[in-house]
């Protein structure tokens, strides 16, 4: 096996479609949480091939699309100071801020840089100590042990010219934050696979019991997809709401030990404003006290920043599963990967971007 | 998973994703070994794939495709 090819198997996925059209017996609404399920459901055509009774809703897991408005205005206030070299993820740099996005600097002189990892970012400042290097750290739980690793380098290397704008975001509180939304329709989640490959999935556990909510921790090829469907579908019928592990190749119930320990000394649980959702309580992450001397927000004193969103955007809806892409009258006219009024419109895991780049421009009873 | 290797006090190993190799940081991961694949975020393993958990689960998996195509009715197929 490769563990990749094996999962987008035809036949395998054919008997699982079955399966489930077998074992549905009423309507269900189920939210896929990760940017990247959505995308694989949008460009495989899952949603289109579930029997009528099934609903997918997508989630608010793509980092770059729920990043804070403000989190991005101050990183341009930061990248465009001529002692600065700044760099971040590609998709991150390409997000519009009330100014224009960060790439766009580089035409008044900024040093921008894209890096593929944090651990880059912290090299590029050992080959510049003349210059300040800032890494603006975004993510899920998913990329906070590179980001915390990358702190813990730049210490143990005394790389004092390192420093990260931290803008970290957490899945379990945005999952509660959704379930007691006035008018939330979702039944069930397809849980972050990723995410929980490293945190694991106890913290889900609670939420779960708690909400009455079934909650399948989910890969990401069609095949998985298509299980984690099954799985959940199945506690529905049966009234159950439970933890199940569709993606047990990769997560643990423990996740990774040595990841969780290194997130845990270097960032501390903070409230975070979720761009297009507003603020959840304990819902990210800072960089905690010790690590000071590599908080960007403590080293440069950036003026308090008046942010404003384009009114014509709904990525909030979308991102809390009320709205889909192709409800908003901007989609593909006035907002395009080209042109993009929000960030769910930008990141390669945002809901319109897949929509868009998938040829989902209309509703599908408009389409046929 | 391909060749280890170390870079500034850090376990680091080849990995080869379809036809691209990158270097990757182990230090999550550091029981690794050649051969083994791992799941690899922004530059860092943080997760090795249970060889032996997704062969059994595959097992149902197939067997599921295999038994569908018997009982299930000709003009049901629908592939992703």
């Amino acid at each position: 096996m490769r563990y990749l090819e094996e999962y987008r198997d035809p036949d395998v996925a054919a008997g699982l479609l079955r399966e489930i059209r077998r074992v549905v017996r009423s309507p269900w609404v189920i939210m896929e949480v990760c940017g990247g399920q959505t995308h694989s459901i949008v460009r495989y055509g899952i949603d289109r091939m579930l029997p009528e009774e099934i609903e997918l809703v997508h989630g608010p897991g793509c980092p770059v699309c729920v990043t804070a408005l403000e989190t991005i205005d101050r990183a341009h206030a930061i990248a465009a100071r001529p002692d600065v070299i700044f760099t971040s993820f590609g998709d991150m740099l390409r997000v519009p801020g009330s100014h224009g996005d960060l790439l766009s600097l580089r035409g008044r002189g900024a040093d921008v840089r894209v890096v593929y990892s944090p651990l880059d970012a912290v090299g590029i400042a050992r080959q510049n100590p003349d210059k300040n290097v800032v890494f603006l750290g975004i993510g899920f739980e998913t990329t906070a042990p590179a980001n915390a690793m990358a702190l813990v380098q730049a210490r143990r290397l005394r790389v004092a010219n390192f420093s990260m704008l931290l803008s970290h975001v957490l899945v379990p509180p945005s999952i509660a934050a959704i379930l007691q939304t006035r008018g939330n329709r979702v039944q069930a989640f397809l849980g972050p696979g990723h995410v929980c490959a490293v945190v694991g999935t106890r913290e889900y556990e609670a939420i779960a019991a708690r909400y009455g909510v079934p909650i399948v921790i989910t890969g990401f090829e069609p095949v998985d997809l298509l299980e984690g469907i099954l799985m959940a579908v199945r506690q529905l019928e049966a009234g159950r709401a439970e933890v199940e592990n569709q993606y047990a190749r990769t997560v643990t119930r423990e996740g990774n030990t040595i990841a969780r320990e290194i997130i845990a000394a270097v960032f501390e649980v903070t409230d975070r404003k979720w761009r297009g959702i507003g603020a959840i309580p304990k819902s990210g992450y800072k960089i905690s006290y010790e690590f000071r001397d590599h908080d960007a927000d403590r080293l440069f004193a950036v003026e308090e920043i008046a942010t404003e969103e384009p009114a014509a955007c709904i990525s909030g809806m979308v991102l809390r599963g009320l709205k889909k892409p192709c409800d908003c009258p901007a989609f593909g006219k006035t907002c395009t990967p080209r042109t993009p009024l929000g960030a769910t419109m930008v990141s390669a895991e945002g809901a319109c971007a897949a929509y868009y780049q998938y040829g989902r421009s209309v509703p599908e009873e408009a389409a046929e | 998973m391909t060749a280890l290797s170390e870079r500034d006090g850090l376990p680091y190993a080849s990995v080869r994703f379809g036809g691209v190799t990158r270097d990757v940081c182990l230090a999550c991961q550091p029981d690794v070994v050649p051969g083994d694949f791992v799941l690899v975020h922004v530059g860092l393993a943080i997760a090795k794939i249970d060889r032996a958990q997704a062969e059994t689960a595959w097992r149902v998996l197939e067997q599921l495709g295999q038994t569908a195509e018997v009982v299930g009715s000709p003009g049901e197929e629908s592939e992703p």
